[in-house]
């Protein structure tokens, strides 16, 4: 069993010393959002999900969803807790104010997403996945539409999903085949969806599938696939809840973890076929997922951060608590967070955890900016920014996830690989973060293919500039701690440089040879802006602490920063000699010598 | 009926407390602060007043630094309906606390007053007491349930073994004991309504109140620390201690 208390003093530090919430706050229509108000929705948002969300995290991973009689019981207690998430109104934290949510700028949902995915991560997905629907059909909906299902899905009234995978069309969305025959003002939809999260449950009176499907005139591949609306329940003129639409769960998929969500195979028309609703215009459906793509994508990278976090708590605890063996320098036993190598874990865990969350919240001000500056120049910097970034905190973020949330299960030794401590929980949760939402490999065909070598590394460019501005300003602090962190990066700097021109190069007359490396690279810029956050958070750190400013937390983030400078930035060097020099061999073999 | 709320911003309850190195008080410095726990149930039951149709309204009141207004606003989050900030930059005492709270129940009339029956930080419980004498009006302490009806408020009050119920005509002052009910999460269009809500400040001279501290705090200790326990091998050995190195027969 394991404790959830939400980090707000370093969540508050990110917002409002990194990530420019008091800049946020002054974009028309975020005016409210001040840093009293950050502090106040983060307190009682910590509150709710450490006391209430929590708990539910280890029952839901014993208990899982369970499909009875074609009907889907979630775990204990979580239908409760999802009601009074619902009438706490936090399911609408960054939703439009017409539709019934706050209005919020994504730099203070994102702090409370996090909440929600530390808690748990199972129970989180439900609300993340009608986000994602919601933001489809206000973006591409058609009014009617949005009359019917906007302030329902905004408010977590109503849940909503995705149904894009079916058995033959995982990554390869052109593979689609679920069809929609036109009937009057709707369709009829047909055919088998996987890997549908939250897709069938009892928690709420209505579920709105958007799915994915092709037309009978519909041009082969990418092109020709379209979205609907597809409801559990039909909805009435009066908006009244009518006839059970043809859509069943028929299994659920046993997992290796969040098994609190319910991963429902789902059968469309079986028997009349479905009843669904267009959304846009035909074919043009891949295109509507991919503008919410991004932000789901940053949810998950968001995730990765949140178990992290959750992994580290954890461990700490057990580190202070267990009393094990004289540590090496010390008179007699104590705690294991004495002992040297455990502490080299923790600070790994931490000072990784902290660096990601500084990335993903800065990332979500560039979101806030790129939807609300007033200058469309700018609006299209920040835009290029949260496009090369977005694949960056997805990959970079599940990835590092991994490594956290298994140092996890060492620092607790042989217990961790007991399930009753829970450690292990969060190292089978966090597993499925690199796959969905496009793998860590398809996050790095995006990162190096469309948003470097098509843009000659532009943007890219621009934000080493920053970043070297900013090292210059580190070095120019005393101290051994500022001198490594200034060092660390500078270094990291150039061989990121050098790895980006080499891609770009290389991808113009070799492709293959060039995306062998996009992994390595999309690693390698993780953890160069990883580095950059901590650096900053030194550099103010630094200021804070000679006002005499909070002591402890300013100065446990300078050794944090400095602990990742050393530890940490050192691994993109090793990545770029990858990228710049391993295609090759990555390339050779023959597929019948594997 | 108005009802008024005093709430104390305390070190938060899951804050591990240190004292601090000159033995004067305990460290406040950078810790998180919330609103006293046995006041959130005051405010809790005075928002259910309120929601039963009892009450017209709940003011809240809080004494101390600028930090309190946050307190206030997340008195107001869970439903109160205007808050009072009493300025005091230094540490007031019970009796300070008591006769600002007298002359804010002066100001603003109200028909009763839920206090929490102490706060976490100092445990004195005598602010609620020490207002009902000033004011002269009824008192019921540590209350686990609550009733108003006719002018009068019938209060059941947790007492060494067992339940005690009182009656006692208003204005009166009652002050709560933990299992009097289940303070609610403030719902997030709530925290931002809260913002907009009165919020009015005053200070103890506008109030006529001298804070000046009557008590003085001579040391303050962490509680020592629990010895090892030792194995005894017979009841004669056991006796002997007791007797010999811990003195207590």
């Amino acid at each position: 069993m394991s404790n959830y208390t939400a980090p707000v003093r370093d969540m508050l530090f990110v917002m409002n010393e990194l990530a420019g919430l008091d800049a946020v706050g002054t974009l028309p229509g975020y005016e409210e959002a001040s840093a009293d108000l950050a502090e106040a929705i983060l307190e009682e948002a910590g509150r709710f999900a450490g006391e209430v969300i929590a708990p539910l995290n280890v029952i839901g991973d014993r208990e899982g969803s369970r499909l009875i009689d074609g009907k889907v019981v979630p775990p204990t207690g979580f239908a409760d807790a999802y009601r009074q998430f619902v009438d706490g109104g936090w399911g609408a934290v960054a939703s439009e104010i017409d539709h019934g949510g706050q209005g919020l700028p994504q730099l203070l949902a994102k702090p409370v997403t996090e909440m929600w995915n530390s808690a748990n991560l199972s129970f989180a997905l439900c609300p993340m996945l009608t986000q994602g629907a919601l933001e489809a059909l206000e973006h591409h909906g058609s009014d009617e539409l949005k009359a019917v299902y906007l302030s329902k899905l905004a408010t977590g009234e109503w849940t909503g999903t995705m149904n894009l995978t079916e058995p033959q069309a995982g990554s390869d969305l052109a593979a689609v085949r679920t069809k929609a025959v036109p009937e009057g003002d709707h369709y009829r939809i047909s055919g088998n969806k996987i890997f549908i999260t939250w897709g069938e449950h009892d928690m709420t009176d209505n579920i709105v599938h958007l799915v994915l499907a092709r037309l009978p005139d519909a041009p082969e591949g990418v092109k020709g696939i379209s979205l609907f609306v597809v409801p559990k329940y039909l909805v009435n003129a009066d908006g009244s809840l009518g006839l059970r639409n043809d859509v069943q769960c028929v299994s659920l998929e046993h997992k290796m973890g969040i098994h609190g969500s319910p991963t429902a195979v789902l059968a469309f028309g079986e028997k009349d076929g479905a009843i669904g609703y267009l959304v846009g215009e035909p074919n043009r459906g891949l295109e509507y997922m991919f503008t919410m793509m991004n932000h789901a994508r940053l949810g998950v990278g968001l995730e990765g951060v949140a178990i992290s976090e959750r992994a580290y708590q954890q461990a700490r605890d057990y580190a202070r608590d267990r009393v094990q063996g004289k540590a090496i320098g010390q008179r007699a036993a104590g705690a294991i967070i004495k002992h040297p190598d455990v502490r080299r874990m923790l600070m790994l865990m931490k000072s990784q955890t902290e660096a990601m969350r500084a990335l993903a919240y800065v990332t979500a001000a560039y979101m806030d900016q790129a939807a609300r500056h007033p200058d469309p120049v700018q609006r299209a910097y920040y835009q290029a920014r949260v496009d090369l970034l977005t694949p960056v905190v997805k990959g970079w973020s599940t990835e590092t996830a991994q490594e956290v949330t298994s140092l996890g299960v060492q620092v607790h030794g042989g217990m961790g690989f007991i399930e009753e401590t829970g450690a292990a929980q969060h190292m089978r949760d966090a597993r499925i973060i690199t796959i969905y939402e496009g793998t860590t490999g398809i996050q790095a065909n995006d990162l190096l293919g469309r948003k470097t070598v098509r843009e000659e590394g532009k943007t890219l460019q621009a934000l080493i500039e920053e970043i070297r501005a900013d090292v210059a300003r580190v070095a120019e602090l005393e101290g051994e701690a500022f001198r490594q962190i200034a060092a660390g990066l500078e270094e990291a700097l150039r061989v990121l440089e050098a790895t980006a021109s080499h891609l770009i190069a290389t991808a113009a007359n070799d492709m293959p040879l060039a995306f062998s490396g996009a992994v390595p690279y999309l690693m390698q810029l993780g953890i160069v802006c990883g580095g950059w956050q901590m650096a900053r958070a030194a550099c103010i750190a630094k200021a804070r602490l000679d006002a005499g400013d909070d002591v402890a937390f300013h100065q446990a983030k300078i050794v944090s920063a400095q602990f990742y400078a050393t530890h940490v930035l050192p691994r993109a060097q090793a990545h770029a000699h990858a990228a710049l020099h391993g295609g090759q061999a990555t390339l050779a073999l023959d597929e019948s010598a594997f | 009926m108005k009802i008024l709320v005093p709430v104390k911003r305390v070190v938060d309850a899951n804050v591990k407390i240190r004292v601090k190195s000159d033995g004067s008080g305990v460290e406040t410095a950078n810790l998180k602060l919330s609103m006293n726990p046995f006041d959130e149930i005051a405010v809790e039951e005075a928002v259910r007043l309120k929601e039963a149709g009892i009450a017209s309204e709940v003011v809240a009141v809080s004494i101390g630094d600028t930090g309190c207004q946050e307190t206030l606003r997340a008195a107001m989050a869970v439903g109160a309906d205007a808050a009072i900030h009493v300025e005091a930059d230094t540490a007031t005492q019970p009796l300070a606390v008591a006769k600002l709270l007298q002359a804010i129940v002066a100001k603003e009339q109200p028909q009763l007053v839920i206090c929490g029956k102490q706060a976490i930080d100092d445990d004195a419980n005598q602010v609620g007491q020490m207002l009902a004498a000033l004011l002269d009006w009824p008192q019921a302490t540590f209350a686990s349930r609550v009733q108003i009806a006719g002018g009068e408020a019938t209060v059941t009050r947790e007492i060494d073994g067992g339940l005690e119920t009182l009656a006692m005509p208003l204005p009166a002052v009652i002050s709560t004991d933990l299992r009097l009910n289940e303070p609610r999460y403030a719902s997030l269009p709530n925290i931002m309504k809260a913002k907009k809500k009165p919020l009015a400040t005053v200070s103890p001279a506008e109030l006529d109140v001298d804070i000046a501290p009557r008590l003085k705090v001579v040391s303050v200790d962490e509680p020592s620390v629990r010895q090892a326990g030792k194995l005894v091998s017979d009841v004669a050995e056991l006796v002997g201690m007791l007797r010999n190195e811990a003195k207590v027969i």
